[in-house]
C-alpha cells in the first residue's frame, strides 16, 4: 500500500451524485422520519384538544391548541423550576470550564514529578461508576447539612472532571510553544498565559465542553432527585418526573406532552446553536485515539 | 482509551547556569501542582475518598440515624441470597448485552452513512443526534406515551399492519424489551464518536481497495471496521459502564416494575439507599456493580489483540 499522501481533491462544486449516494440520501431521509417521529408525536400531542388525544387511530390534522402551553405553565410553578435549573446549570458550566481548562494547562504544559501518574489515575476514574461514590458523598453532604440545597450539585464541578480535562489537555498540546515563549520573555506568568493566551485560543473546546456540560447538568436526574426534596427546589427534570403521577397533569396527556416539550427545548436549542463546533471539537481533541 | 501523547519538553535555554535551571524547574513544578490542584482535590474528595468509604460502608449496617455498625461480609452473603438482587442482576445483564451491541451497530451504520458525500449532511447529522440531547426524564415521559397500550403511537402503527400490540410497560414480558427498544434511541453519542473516528481513516485505503475492485460493502467490512476498532473498543467499554448506570429511564418509565421485570441494578440501589436507608447494603450493591464492570472491562481488554487494529508505526 502506498503511503504517499496525495493531496485530496476538494471540489468546490456540488458533490457528484452517484446511484449509491442517492440511495444513502433516501435511506437517511426515511430513517430521519422514524428517528424524529417520537419528537413529532410529542409536539403534536401537546397541541391537541383533550378530546383529540385518546383517539384510535391517531388524528394527524387538527386545529393546534397553543393555549395548552400557557395552561401548563400556570398549573405548576414552572418559573421556579426554570430558575432553579438555570442556577445549577449556570454554575456547573462555569465551574467545569474554569477548573478543567485550569488543570489541563498544568497537565499539558508544566512539568512536575508525579504529574503523569496523577493524570493516569484521573483518567482511570472515567471508568468509576457514579454509584460507587454516591452513598458516601451523600452521607457527607447530609452531615454538612447541605441536603435540599444546590451545593452538592454545584460544588463538585469546580474540582475538574476527567473527560473534559482530557479534552482541554489534548487541545492545549496542539498550541505552538512559540506563543507562550514570547509571552514568557515579556514577563507573563503561567496564570496570565493560561488566561490570556490559552483560553482565548480554545473556543472549539470551550464550545464542546459547554454544550456537553450544559446538556449533562440540565438533564441530570439522579443528583437532583436524591439531594433536592423540597418542591420549591426542584429542577425541571425532577418536576417533570413527578408530573405523570400528579393528579393535576398526569391524566391530561396533552398538558404532560406540553410540559415535556418545554423541558426538552433548552438542551435542543443549545445543541442546535453549538452543533457547528461540536463534531469539530471532538475530532480535534482526538477522542478516537 | 487515551494513550499519553508525548508531553512537551520545556527545556530551559542552554546558556542558563545550572543553579538557575534547578530553581526554574522547581518553580515550574510548584506551579504545575497549583494548576492541577483542583483535579487532585476532586480526585481525593469525590473519587478516591468516597470509593474507600463506600468499600468500608459495604461491610457495615448503616441507616443514617445511628452510627455504622461493622457486620463483616454479611451484606455480600445477603446479596448472594437476595432473590431481588439476582433478578436485578439478570435484568441488568440482559439489558446491557442487548442494548450495548445494538446501539453500537446502529451508531456505526449511521456514522458511515453520515460520512458519505451527500446533500444536506449537516441537517442529517443534527437530526440524528437530536434525540440524544433530550433529557432522560423527558425521553422516558415521551416514550411512556409512545408505549401506551391503548392509544400509543407504537401500537397504532402495529394495528395498521394488523398486529395487536402488547401493553408494553404494564406487561411483565414486554416491559424490559420496551426499555431496551427505547434505549436504542440514544445512539447519538456513540454515533458521534464513530463519526469523529471516521475522520481519521486515511482516504487512500479506500482508493486502494477500490482499485482492487472491492465493493462498497466489502470496503467498509475490510477497511472501515478494522480501522475503527479502537473506537469500537472505547465505545464498548463506555457502553457497558453507561448501561450499568442507567437510572432516569427505568425510574420514570416503570419504577422497576411490573413485578420487578425492569429492576435494573441502579434502581435497586436507589431503593435500598434512599427508600429503605440501607446505606451499607446499597454500597455492597455498588461494589458488585463495580466488580462486574471490572470483569467486563478486563475481558474486553484481554480480547483486544484479537480484534483491535493497531499499526506499529501508529503507536505513540
Amino acid at each position: 500500500m502506498s503511503t504517499t499522501a496525495r493531496p485530496y481533491r476538494k471540489s468546490t462544486s456540488r458533490p457528484r451524485m452517484t446511484a449509491g449516494s442517492w440511495l444513502v440520501t433516501i435511506a437517511l431521509a426515511v430513517g430521519c422520519l422514524v428517528v424524529l417521529m417520537p419528537v413529532v408525536w410529542m409536539v403534536l400531542t401537546s397541541l391537541k384538544a383533550p378530546d383529540q388525544v385518546f383517539v384510535m387511530p391517531p388524528i394527524w390534522i387538527f386545529e393546534p391548541q397553543w393555549g395548552n402551553y400557557p395552561e401548563v405553565l400556570q398549573l405548576v410553578p414552572f418559573q421556579r423550576y426554570i430558575l432553579n435549573t438555570a442556577t445549577i446549570v449556570g454554575f456547573v458550566t462555569l465551574g467545569t470550564l474554569l477548573s478543567c481548562s485550569f488543570c489541563a494547562y498544568g497537565f499539558a504544559r508544566l512539568r512536575a514529578p508525579g504529574r503523569n501518574a496523577i493524570f493516569l489515575v484521573l483518567m482511570a476514574t472515567l471508568m468509576l461508576p457514579t454509584t460507587v461514590t454516591l452513598v458516601p458523598t451523600y452521607i457527607v453532604f447530609n452531615h454538612l447539612g447541605w441536603l435540599n440545597t444546590f451545593k452538592p450539585l454545584i460544588l463538585p464541578a469546580f474540582f475538574g472532571s476527567a473527560f473534559f480535562i482530557f479534552l482541554f489537555r489534548q487541545f492545549f498540546l496542539g498550541i505552538p510553544k512559540e506563543l507562550e515563549e514570547a509571552a514568557r520573555i515579556d514577563g507573563a506568568g503561567y496564570l496570565r498565559i493560561w488566561w490570556t493566551i490559552f483560553l482565548p485560543l480554545s473556543w472549539p473546546v470551550i464550545a464542546t465542553v459547554s454544550v456537553f456540560t450544559f446538556v449533562a447538568a440540565y438533564n441530570d436526574f439522579f443528583g437532583p432527585v436524591i439531594y433536592l426534596s423540597d418542591e420549591s427546589k426542584y429542577t425541571i427534570a425532577v418536576a417533570l418526573s413527578y408530573f405523570s403521577g400528579s393528579p393535576r397533569i398526569g391524566p391530561q396527556t396533552h398538558l404532560l406532552m406540553a410540559a415535556t416539550t418545554i423541558a426538552a427545548l433548552p438542551s435542543i436549542a443549545v445543541f442546535l446553536l453549538a452543533q457547528r463546533y461540536f463534531i469539530k471539537g471532538i475530532a480535534v481533541s482526538g477522542v478516537s485515539k | 482509551m487515551a494513550t499519553l501523547a508525548p508531553t512537551s519538553r520545556s527545556a530551559p535555554a542552554v546558556q542558563d547556569p545550572p543553579r538557575r535551571r534547578g530553581t526554574l524547574a522547581r518553580r515550574q513544578a510548584l506551579w504545575c501542582y497549583v494548576f492541577i490542584a483542583p483535579a487532585i482535590l476532586g480526585l481525593l474528595l469525590f473519587s478516591l475518598g468516597p470509593m474507600i468509604a463506600s468499600l468500608w460502608l459495604s461491610f457495615t449496617s448503616y441507616d443514617l440515624l445511628s452510627s455504622p455498625e461493622w457486620i463483616g461480609a454479611d451484606n455480600y452473603t445477603n446479596l448472594a441470597q437476595d432473590p431481588l438482587f439476582r433478578k436485578s442482576l439478570s435484568v441488568t445483564l440482559i439489558y446491557g448485552l442487548v442494548a450495548v451491541p445494538c446501539t453500537m451497530l446502529i451508531a456505526l451504520v449511521l456514522a458511515i452513512m453520515l460520512n458519505a458525500k451527500i446533500p444536506a449532511l449537516p441537517f442529517f447529522r443534527s437530526a440524528y443526534y437530536l434525540p440524544s440531547v433530550i433529557s432522560g426524564v423527558a425521553v422516558a415521559t415521551l416514550w411512556k406515551w409512545m408505549f401506551n397500550g391503548e392509544y400509543g403511537l407504537i401500537n397504532a402503527g402495529l394495528a395498521r399492519i394488523g398486529i395487536a400490540g402488547p401493553a408494553w410497560l404494564t406487561d411483565e414480558q414486554w416491559a424490559l424489551r420496551a426499555l431496551i427498544f427505547m434505549s436504542l434511541w440514544g445512539f447519538g453519542a456513540t454515533m458521534l464518536i464513530y463519526l469523529a473516528g471516521l475522520q481519521g481513516v486515511p482516504k487512500e485505503l479506500y482508493e486502494a481497495a477500490q482499485v482492487d475492485g472491492a465493493s462498497r460493502l466489502r470496503q467498509h467490512l475490510h477497511v472501515t471496521v478494522p480501522m475503527l476498532s479502537p473506537v469500537t473498543f472505547f465505545n464498548l467499554i463506555m457502553g457497558i459502564i453507561a448501561s450499568l448506570q442507567v437510572f432516569a429511564e427505568p425510574f420514570v418509565l416503570t419504577k422497576g416494575g411490573p413485578n420487578n421485570s425492569t429492576l435494573l441494578l441502579s434502581v435497586y440501589l436507589y431503593q435500598n439507599a434512599f427508600q429503605y436507608l440501607k446505606m451499607g447494603y446499597a454500597s455492597a450493591i455498588a461494589w458488585v456493580t463495580f466488580a462486574i464492570i471490572g470483569v467486563f472491562t478486563l475481558l474486553v481488554f484481554r480480547s483486544m489483540p484479537m480484534w483491535v487494529h493497531s499499526e506499529a508505526g501508529e503507536e505513540k
